[in-house]
């Protein structure tokens, strides 16, 4: 039910609620005499060279679709671990069943990691 | 009771989001609209007893697909939105394909309307979004839907290492 939210609901206005107080306090609170060198984009002292929005390599795009494909991955084995007791509660044979569907599951999805590694598609060079 | 009023109040939000998101015109600050978008989804699913599709909408969408989302932001490095090109056919087009598919969406859900229950008790809707509930179906009479979208999942990260591990020309 949703009652059983509350606390979280709690928490994320906790957390809202924090972070925008500490942002704007300091906002408020703090002087400000800006001058050209305390507003320049901080380079490890050295004089700032060209934009800090350079464009991202591809290989990136590559480790954040793999990411996804296992997060979904770990979403579907999260009701199974849930239910499994229900499972096997019922009986030995149903709980071997839906363990055979996510094994499968897995190795399908570990053809793709066994692929992307013996192409070194998560190596960086 | 509370519930209603916290579901119009998210779906105010929700709707507020995606104007945001569509009418912003930095693409960054257009992503971050659609988080804001996305949550407020979560908390709609949260008060309609599907507890597990509303935590997943924030693990996975919110999560991860904004992440890629983001990514894709960057590695285009779009400073601002290009001013829009006059009409063209691609765009004709893509205007009659996208109205099929709504007619096709409008059709299925008018047509559907019909069949679902009139009432459902508190307890039975309390029962059927938590995540036992999901595996009880999944797993056993849609074992091979879910499959499927094992290969599919498989299908994207192949095809992701063909696009990125491509040698420049």
């Amino acid at each position: 039910m949703l009652t059983d939210f509350i606390p979280l609901f709690i928490m994320m206005a906790l957390a809202l609620g924090l972070a925008l107080t500490l942002l704007n306090l300091g906002k408020f609170l703090g002087p400000k005499r800006p001058n050209r060198i305390k507003t320049m984009a901080y380079e490890s002292g050295m004089d700032p060279v060209g934009t800090a929005r350079e464009r991202y390599s591809v290989k990136f795009y590559l480790v954040a679709m793999i990411f996804i494909v296992f997060d979904v991955e770990v979403v579907f084995m999260y009701p199974w671990a849930v239910s499994f007791q229900e499972f096997l509660a019922a009986s030995p044979g149903a709980a071997l069943g839906v363990t055979v569907v996510i094994v499968f599951f897995v190795l399908i999805l570990g053809i793709g990691l066994l692929y992307d590694i013996k192409k070194g598609g998560l190596e960086f060079d | 009771m509370v519930t209603p009023f916290l579901f119009f109040l998210l779906a105010v939000v929700a709707v507020t989001a995606a104007l945001g998101m569509l009418f912003s015109r930095n693409p960054v600050s257009s992503a971050l609209w659609l988080v804001l978008n996305l949550f407020c989804i979560a908390g709609l699913y949260l008060t309609l007893n599907a507890e597990f599709i509303g935590i997943i909408q924030v693990l996975v969408y919110a999560g991860a697909i904004m992440v890629l989302f983001l990514f894709v932001i960057m590695l285009l490095n779009l400073s601002a939105l290009p001013t829009l090109e006059s009409l063209d056919w691609k765009a004709v087009a893509g205007f009659v394909v996208a109205m099929v598919v709504l007619a096709q969406l409008v059709y299925m859900l008018a047509s559907g309307l019909g069949a679902l229950p009139t009432t459902i008790l508190a307890e039975q809707a309390a029962a059927t979004g938590d995540a036992s509930t999901i595996a009880k179906e999944l797993f056993t009479r849609y074992a091979l839907p879910f499959e499927v979208i094992g290969v599919l999942l498989l299908v994207a990260t192949i095809g992701a290492l063909m696009l990125a591990k491509r040698k420049p020309i």
